[in-house]
């Protein structure tokens, strides 16, 4: 069996974490490229030109990109043929804290949502496991901004709302909570499973780059349909009225029970930071 | 939409002026608060202690700033959202304030207040944290620094890039920016 040391994975997840925060990455800065070209208002486009000075001094002057570094989101696929010698969730969030100490991220997370007391880490870590074929351990790491977060929305939807109702619900989310969320967005959409494995799927598809696309056509078809309706509703870089509300809609699907059709909608700020590292 | 340079304090007449879409850039001083130093300045007047800077003409800015590298003035520091504010501004706008610096909607109840004491909230471009953070060229704390990001501090800002998102008239930008755009 192959063994990770848990340091590897902490000095490994650092360094993602505070990456993520520097460099927005290209994909995202295409997406701003995209979004630049295609907004009709003046005022939008002065803050996408905004934006994209944002990420150039960010990248080169090695500082947060936003100053809501976030809520560390984890994805750890951890394969069943790896063992990590250590404690693999204790290694997770001393490479939080690390991240956020050395790199000067601003510490957001309170010890409990009634106390209120920081943390003065930014830990916990939110982290999501999933055993995986394999003997490697892939970590994606998320910084969840707050504002965005605070606008998101689930609901268990009657199996007789069908589509319909799914996009319905999607505008609806959207046009309610958008101008709030520094837009343009990136839209994580989870549909179906249980109540949790909704949430949880939105988050993983607000984390994903909004140019992969879901790889059964029908959900490809309808991200591209979605993302042309919440351009619609006219609320524009950061909600000043305008053509470009979403950089993407990614949706992300699991089985459901028969009565029910949980839909839940992640939203994301354009500090749409992530990044991945496999061991 | 004109453009306007603004220097801080603000005084009825710049704020009568400004329309919902002109552009700002601001120099001047200005403090920061947000959730928890509200909660504190509010409850301090309610004991009729007095607020840790002077009100009159000022602009306050909300946002809690990352932590500061070594050789910069300021982290990273960008506007959070607004509305949290909502339930304290017309307690400050009462009393002096005449503009807010953040982003996202506020309520009615901070609309009408605008306009009884003639106030402007100016929009800044949420997550361009470290552009805004170019223009802060002093940082100072001045209250509260048990509240870390949330302290209270006074910055010397110059040229910073803003847009009228509700002026004293009673216009909202969110609301005919966005009817302007919106497809039926």
């Amino acid at each position: 069996m192959r063994t990770v040391k848990a340091e590897e994975v902490t000095e490994a997840l650092a360094k993602v974490a505070v990456n993520a925060n520097y460099d927005i990455g290209p994909e995202m800065l295409r997406a701003f490229d995209e979004a630049l070209a295609a907004e009709k208002s003046e005022a939008g486009r002065e803050v996408i030109r905004q934006i994209q000075k944002n990420a150039r001094i960010a990248r080169e002057e090695c500082v947060p990109y936003c100053q809501d570094t976030g809520f560390a989101v984890v994805f750890a696929e951890v394969g069943q043929d790896v063992h990590v010698e250590g404690n693999l969730t204790d290694a997770i969030n001393a490479g939080i804290r690390k991240a956020y100490s050395d790199g000067y991220l601003r510490k957001s997370i309170l010890n409990d949502p009634i106390q209120r007391k920081n943390t003065g880490d930014n830990t916990p870590a939110v982290i999501h496991y999933e055993v995986v074929p394999g003997d490697k351990i892939r970590l994606t790491f998320g910084a969840k901004g707050g504002g965005s977060e605070n606008m998101s929305k689930q609901a268990m939807l009657k199996p007789a709302d069908g589509l319909e109702g799914v996009k319905k619900f999607v505008l609806e989310t959207v046009s309610a909570g958008g101008a709030n969320a520094c837009p343009p967005l990136v839209i994580g959409v989870g549909l179906g499973g249980t109540f949790e494995k909704s949430c949880i799927l939105s988050k993983k598809a607000a984390m994903r780059s909004p140019f992969h696309r879901n790889p059964d056509p029908f959900y490809a078809a309808l991200e591209d349909e979605l993302k042309e309706s919440l351009n619609k509703l006219g609320i524009g870089p950061m909600g000043y009225g305008g053509t470009v509300t979403v950089l993407g809609v990614n949706i992300e699907v699991h089985p459901c029970h028969l009565v029910a059709l949980p839909v839940a909608v992640n939203v994301n700020c354009h500090a749409d930071r992530h990044g991945e590292v496999e061991l | 939409m004109a453009e306007y340079i603004l220097k801080t304090p603000l005084t009825d007449a710049d704020v009568q002026k400004l329309r919902i879409g002109d552009s700002v850039r601001l120099s001047g001083t200005i403090y920061t608060a947000r959730d928890a130093a509200h909660k504190r300045m509010v409850e301090g007047l309610d004991k009729g202690q007095p607020l840790p800077f002077d009100i009159k003409g000022s602009l306050v800015y909300y946002v809690g700033p990352s932590p500061t590298k070594p050789g910069n003035v300021i982290g990273s520091a960008g506007p959070t959202t607004a509305y949290r504010m909502d339930p304290y501004a017309p307690r400050l706008m009462e009393i002096g304030m005449k503009g807010m610096i953040a982003k996202g909607k506020r309520n009615d109840a901070v609309k009408e207040a605008m306009a009884r004491h003639k106030v402007v909230y100016l929009g800044a471009t949420g997550g361009a944290a470290a552009l805004i953070a170019k223009c802060i060229k002093k940082c100072d704390i001045i209250a509260y620094e048990d509240l870390g990001p949330e302290a209270v501090r006074r910055l010397e800002v110059e040229d910073m890039p803003l847009v009228v998102v509700t002026d004293c008239h009673g216009g909202d930008l969110y609301i005919e920016g966005r009817k302007q755009y919106e497809v039926r």
